[in-house]
């Protein structure tokens, strides 16, 4: 069996229970996802410290698109390739809208606005040793 | 504000397609089509404002030289802008205000684009700290998309039905039929629309647009020179936006993997999108009951009907009823892209912005045949570029 490793580092927990692991401003109180690369700067408080935050695993569907065409590199397809879907979650407290796939095997016609999904694990791609896995959301 | 107006002396595009030519081509077709239609010698041309592009090389980066010498080195002042989607608009911006700080009379603002196959891709090879690299990478997230999730979004809150959305695709193909410089003119029925393949759920094929190669060149001038070149009422550029978002942006955007956060500081009392018309119209003095036709960024089909709400033809979630009433049919209230739009250009990223500002000269000057807006005084164009760039231009007569 292939070893399962994050598709990207750092970007969330690998636990039983995955998390993103975000920023949060200590002033302010803002939240920021992913925390280092091509943040926003909040310009009331421009100098404010980040500390690393784990997200709140629930959020609710902002929208949804099922895309039936293999995209470009990098994006690596399965051969043959697989429709995916994909999902805008909004968290109830960090109050961002965050993206990710549709958890492998959730049917995308059970969606809807407003209803609530749950942050899991899924594979990505893989390769002769390992299977690379990112975060998905999951319909509760 | 007529003391902060520049005249539009010339426009010019070569005509889009899939031409598989070098992008200097096209860009030197139409910087001699505009040149001849302002009847001004690209000898006495002291500025070229280009707006790059990224999927050609160092020429692509460096647009502004590239067509400089292209059309013969005569030792004008030059300067390059790249802002995505809204490149043109930006390259526009630097011109005019070189041109009001008195620094030059006459300049010519240019683009053009030679486009890969298929979805636009981010800059090859490994690249783990670029957003757009990531968002292909991690999510599958194309273009489409982000187009998906906003269509989408418009079913579920506000009643839209797929229908409405091939009903803007059904209105630009019939309003793009006899515009020579489109690449697509054919007529298409609802029902093709929706029997074509579906890209990202809800939208089908033929309500995403294409990538195309393409050029549109602009000649602007000083209103003084303008007169002195005997030209006493010439279109107008009556106000430009290029704003960026105000913090915390709290709509998910290309090439975003999530917005900003709002539990800490409170959003904006105007969206993004809401925000780049509302600066031009600022600028003008005018508002949206001024406009008499309009080019909007209709990537999508949905999206065209989301810039209806955000340039002010409607408010939010009255949009679909619009084009149901044929109120942005060429002949309704407020005709939204006779050019035929992006459903029948596709998008040649540099030049896009530009073609919107050719098309509105033209239904300005009473010369857009076949496609013309009845008396049209003042028009728009909307875009946005990828990573933040507004643009919008207000032209009058």
């Amino acid at each position: 069996m292939k070893t399962q490793i994050p598709a990207i580092e750092g970007w969330f927990t690998t636990d039983d229970e995955p998390r993103l692991i975000g920023a949060r401003g200590v002033e302010t109180g803002s939240y920021f996802f992913p925390k280092a690369i091509a943040a926003s700067r909040n310009p009331a408080a421009p100098y404010e410290e980040r500390e690393d935050a784990l997200l709140g695993r629930r959020g609710r569907v902002w929208s949804w698109t099922t895309n039936h065409y293999a995209p470009p590199e990098p994006y690596i397809a399965p051969d043959p390739f697989v429709p995916y879907t994909v999902v805008a979650a909004e968290l109830p407290d960090e109050k961002l809208i965050v993206l990710g796939q549709l958890a492998d095997g959730a049917d995308p016609s059970t969606l809807a606005v407003g209803g609530e999904v749950e942050l899991t694990l899924g594979p990505l791609y893989e390769d002769d040793d390992h299977e690379y896995v990112v975060w998905k959301w999951r319909p509760v | 504000m007529s003391d902060h107006e520049v005249a539009i002396l010339g426009v010019g595009m070569h005509p889009w397609g899939k031409w598989g030519r070098n992008f200097v081509e096209y860009g030197v077709h139409a910087a001699r089509v505009a040149l001849e239609d302002a009847g001004v010698a690209w000898t006495d041309v002291q500025f070229v404002s280009g707006a790059d592009t990224v999927r050609n090389g160092y020429p692509g980066y460096v647009s502004g030289a590239t067509f400089a010498q292209a059309l013969g080195w005569q030792g004008a002042q030059v300067a390059s802008s790249y802002a995505a989607c809204a490149s043109g608009a930006t390259a526009l911006d630097v011109a005019r205000d070189r041109i009001l700080a008195g620094r030059c009379d006459v300049a010519l603002v240019i683009g053009a684009d030679t486009t890969p196959k298929g979805f636009l891709a981010p800059t090859a090879g490994e690249r783990p700290d670029d957003p757009d690299w990531l968002r292909f990478r991690l999510l599958g997230a194309t273009n489409p998309t982000y187009f998906g999730l906003y269509a989408r979004r418009r079913i579920e809150l506000y009643g839209a039905s797929s229908s409405d959305f091939a009903k803007v695709k059904v209105k630009n193909a019939r309003h793009g039929l006899s515009n020579p410089n489109a690449r697509y003119r054919k007529e298409v029925t609802e029902e093709d629309v929706l029997a074509s393949p579906i890209v990202s759920d809800p939208l089908h094929l033929l309500e995403i647009c294409a990538t195309s190669d393409g050029a549109a060149a602009v000649i602007v001038s000083s209103m003084d020179y303008a007169r002195a070149h005997g030209v006493a009422d010439p279109v107008r550029v009556a106000a430009i936006s290029t704003v960026t978002p105000t913090y915390p942006n709290t709509v998910i955007e290309m090439p975003n993997f999530a917005t900003d956060s709002v539990a800490g500081t409170a959003p904006p009392e105007t969206t993004f999108r809401d925000s780049i018309a509302a600066a031009a119209y600022d600028e003008a003095g005018l508002g949206p009951d001024d406009l008499d036709v309009a080019e909007v960024y209709d990537l999508s089909t949905a999206l065209e009907l989301d810039w209806y709400e955000n340039i002010g033809l409607c408010k939010e979630g009255e949009a679909e009823r619009l084009v149901r009433d044929g109120d942005t049919t060429i002949g309704g209230r407020i005709p939204v892209n006779p050019s035929g739009g992006l459903a029948c250009f596709g998008e040649a990223v540099p030049a896009q912005a530009l073609a919107q500002v050719c098309e509105l000269t033209w239904q300005l000057r009473g010369h857009a045949d076949g496609r013309q807006v009845d008396s049209a005084r003042v028009g728009l164009t909307i875009n946005q570029g990828l990573f933040g760039h507004g643009s919008s231009v207000i032209v009058r007569r």
